[in-house]
């Protein structure tokens, strides 16, 4: 019964969204207040109609209801409650109702929140909102409904991919969709925008911190998964260039380069098509994204069931939306007004040249990724394209725009002197210079690249650091008085200033740990040791092992350094009953400087254990460098500026050096 | 500064990227992909030792074998040929014998696969896209085939 008010409530949610489409913004032609107000209206419905089909299926999920036949495939009365629970969006229905629900909360939050944009404007974006959700409505409803009853219901499901059942289930995905799917309100924005045909600064100021929500999500959610993928594929890599990998980080650089173009309208009014352009590409790469992962086209461990049916109906969405709002940008753009004068070497040059080098840096991951799908269909030749084409072309774009980022926030609107701005962050340039050579000087080896990626990483931290510093005016006012100006800094500086060292957080772990990393893999009986970068790990033997719904063995490992104990740790070989699948827990004693990362493998001749120990140093520095650049965006979102509106002249005039 | 010479700039700057950004994309695809083989191929198209690439089929029942220091060997087949491969390291969770596999290494002097990587899928019930594709063209792989051993 719950399952069919389920079904039917997603039902009601696609006529709602049909009416979202069309209604409001047929008032907004006829400047006709009531409709256009339908579309708040509709916009709760919607979320309120998907969050109870949400709602079902995760009863359904809770109470093992095998007669759903997505429970039925995809849930397993053994499995822990967590599983159960995350197990909801660890299939390709569930996850693409989890989508269309993250789709109707951002349009409510956008009906809610939208209260101080003008009628016409909201009224649009929640039309255009709509019919996205409209279209992945059909879709589900259509080819992908969740909802579908087996007779006779098995007595047993099939039981969720062991792999997915890891506590990161739960928040991996959700983070990622949420950050995916938000880009669709810069989207709507930029849609009703061209529709409306003006885009002005209180434009910009509305979609920025949608675009922030976004790219924060992006960022936690990505960092996330390379998280999951560290310690539960138990290879010890973190980022593999796997096209599924690469369709979240393409809208994260395109969501990145949008977030910087918009203050430029912000602020200066400027470069206002190029942001509605790339509010477009940024949702469009989603919705590749979201094709490549969920129509089969890729084999991974994202792609949970391949349907050729999906695939087109997914492509055809695509085409919709991109072409549609490709043609839409094409006609109306050249309509829109310029907006202010700046020189080459400006504040907007610097932001040019940042959204120049991160779009070529997309362009380069998307023809990676593509290219092969491409060729495969057209020749029927099979490549693969892998980490040495990314490095090659990704890094030397990438590195030299890192370069860049100290250099950006010291520039000055309309006109920069250079010079100027670099003597502002000698001091920054020197300690990073002096740490790196500390660094070398402990631990002088590896390739050329390693000192340049960690100069790079201080580099990024310092002139982020130098930043708060210069505005705060330290050096140039006495000490209480740049103290009491640094707290009196909005709050956007310090979100820029996490983000941009987060960055480099993150730079300095992913170097280090790609050139640095020191691995061993021997057979070895109970008894012996394995010595890695200074820790010793000393196998202990192997025990029998019993879990909720796997058996297995389990490894005991004692690490420990110069003689002292420091973590046992234990890797498990699980062989989950149900599938009769078998996957690896890696045992992982986490550190500042690095982990130890201990992988119990196969049982070979006279009682010895294939054994993988690595050192994996400043692994946490790239989780960390997420979550910093998470909180950045975050301190950005609670600036007064999005939270009010425009700052009031009373603070700028008495904190001139610290307006932007 | 006029707004046709701010235009400008930008316009050289974009163009400065996007050419460099091509040049690397085109070097790169050139020098750095790697092609996809089935044992039989490789005969086929006379692939030189030396050759990186993906060798892709079958995982030969019966052939693996640990050796010391975890030095493993099997042999991969397409039903047609079959090429011994030799791999350090540990092997994937889903690597089975009569699954399919993907190896990524270097083809040797002696005509064997020296691998580097090992890829088998996230499922019980995994064949490689690309190898069922090649498989289904050798008539060896049907739709729908499960594994003989879930």
């Amino acid at each position: 019964m719950i399952i069919e008010i389920g079904h039917f409530a997603l039902v009601l949610a696609l006529a709602v969204a049909a009416y979202q489409t069309i209604v409001p913004q047929w008032g907004a032609w006829r400047n006709d207040g009531p409709l256009m107000a339908s579309g708040r209206v509709a916009a709760l419905l919607q979320v309120l109609l998907i969050g109870i089909s949400f709602v079902a299926l995760t009863h359904a999920y809770l109470t093992s209801d095998f007669s759903v036949m997505n429970v039925a495939e995809n849930s397993h009365s053994d499995k822990p409650l967590i599983y159960k629970i995350s197990g909801v969006w660890g299939n390709h229905e569930g996850s693409m109702l989890l989508w269309v629900f993250i789709l109707a909360i951002f349009g409510a939050a956008v009906a809610v929140f939208g209260n101080n944009l003008p009628a016409t404007l909201k009224a649009r974006i929640l039309s255009v909102q709509g019919s996205i959700g409209l279209a992945f409505l059909i879709f589900l409803v259509a080819s992908s409904n969740p909802f579908l009853r087996l007779f006779p219901a098995p007595v047993e499901g099939n039981g969720l991919n062991p792999i997915l059942q890891d506590p990161a289930l739960a928040f991996h995905p959700p983070f990622l969709y949420a950050g995916y799917v938000g880009l669709s309100i810069a989207f709507s924005f930029a849609v009703a925008a061209l529709i409306e045909g003006r885009v002005d600064a209180a434009w910009a100021r509305w979609v920025r911190p949608w675009t922030l929500v976004s790219w924060a999500l992006l960022t936690i959610g990505i960092g996330m998964g390379a998280w999951w993928a560290y310690y539960e594929l138990g290879w010890g890599g973190f980022w593999f260039w796997d096209p599924v990998e690469n369709a979240s980080f393409m809208p994260w650089l395109v969501a990145t380069a949008l977030l910087h173009s918009a203050i430029v309208v912000e602020k200066r009014g400027a470069l206002k098509i190029w942001t509605i352009l790339l509010s477009i590409l940024a949702f469009s790469l989603s919705l590749v994204g979201t094709f490549l992962v969920r129509s089969g086209v890729l084999t991974s461990v994202h792609a949970f069931a391949v349907d050729p049916a999906r695939g087109v109906f997914i492509l055809a969405i695509l085409a919709i939306f991109i072409g549609g709002s490709l043609s839409l940008f094409a006609l109306r753009a050249p309509s829109l007004k310029a907006g202010g004068l700046f020189a080459t070497v400006s504040r907007e040059g610097g932001l040019v040249l940042n959204n120049l080098l991160l779009s070529a840096a997309c362009a380069a991951v998307f023809i990676g990724t593509l290219y092969p799908l491409a060729l495969e269909t057209l020749t029927g030749e099979k490549i693969s394209v892998g980490a040495p084409y990314f490095n090659l072309t990704f890094g030397p774009i990438f590195i030299p725009l890192l370069f860049l980022v100290p250099l950006g926030p010291m520039l000055t609107w309309k006109r920069a002197d250079v010079m100027a701005s670099l003597r502002r962050l000698w001091w920054a340039a020197a300690a990073a210079l002096a740490l790196t050579l500390v660094v070398l000087a402990l631990a002088l080896r590896g390739p050329w690249l390693a000192p340049l990626g960690v100069a790079l990483g201080f580099w990024l931290i310092l002139g982020a650091a130098a930043e708060l510093v210069q505005r705060a005016g330290f050096g140039s006012h006495p000490l209480s008085i740049a103290w009491a100006r640094l707290k009196g800094l909005p709050r956007s500086a310090f979100g820029t200033a996490l983000a941009h060292g987060g960055l480099g957080l993150m730079v300095i772990g992913v170097i280090i740990l790609s050139l640095w990393k020191e691995e061993h893999i021997v057979s070895i009986k109970p008894g012996e040791q394995i010595p890695v970068a200074g820790y010793t790990v000393l196998f202990k033997g192997i025990e029998p092992l019993h879990g909720p719904n796997y058996d297995g063995r389990l490894g005991r490992f004692e690490i420990s350094k110069s003689g002292a104990l420091v973590k046992e740790v234990v890797s498990e070989k699980r062989l989950f009953r149900p599938r009769g699948m078998p996957t690896t827990e890696v045992g992982l004693l986490q550190a500042f400087w690095g982990d130890v990362y201990v992988v119990l493998g196969d049982e070979g001749a006279n009682g010895t254990h294939v054994v993988r120990a690595s050192f994996n140093p400043m692994a946490s520095f790239i989780w960390l460098g997420a979550f910093v650049m998470f909180l950045g965006g975050l301190l950005s979102l609670t600036d007064r500026r999005l939270r009010i509106g425009v700052p009031k002249r009373a603070t700028v005039a008495a904190l001139p050096q610290a307006a932007e | 500064m006029t707004r046709k010479q701010t235009r400008t700039a930008i316009i050289l700057a974009s163009l400065a990227v996007l050419g460099l950004a091509a040049g690397l994309i085109l070097y790169a695809i050139r020098d750095t992909i790697v092609f996809f083989y089935t044992p039989s191929e490789i005969a086929e198209k006379a692939v030189k030792p030396g050759t990186r690439f993906r060798l892709g089929g079958l995982v030969e029942t019966g052939t693996l074998k640990q050796g010391e220091n975890a030095v493993y060997t099997f042999a991969v087949t397409d039903t047609v040929a079959i090429m011994a491969v030799s791999y350090k390291g540990q092997l994937p969770d889903l690597f089975r014998e009569g699954q399919g596999v993907v190896a990524e290494g270097v083809l040797q002097g002696d005509g064997s696969f020296v691998a580097d990587t090992v890829l088998a899928k996230h499922d019980e019930n995994y064949m490689p896209k690309d190898v069922a594709d090649k498989l289904r063209e050798k008539g060896v792989w049907q739709d729908g085939q499960k594994s003989a051993n879930p």
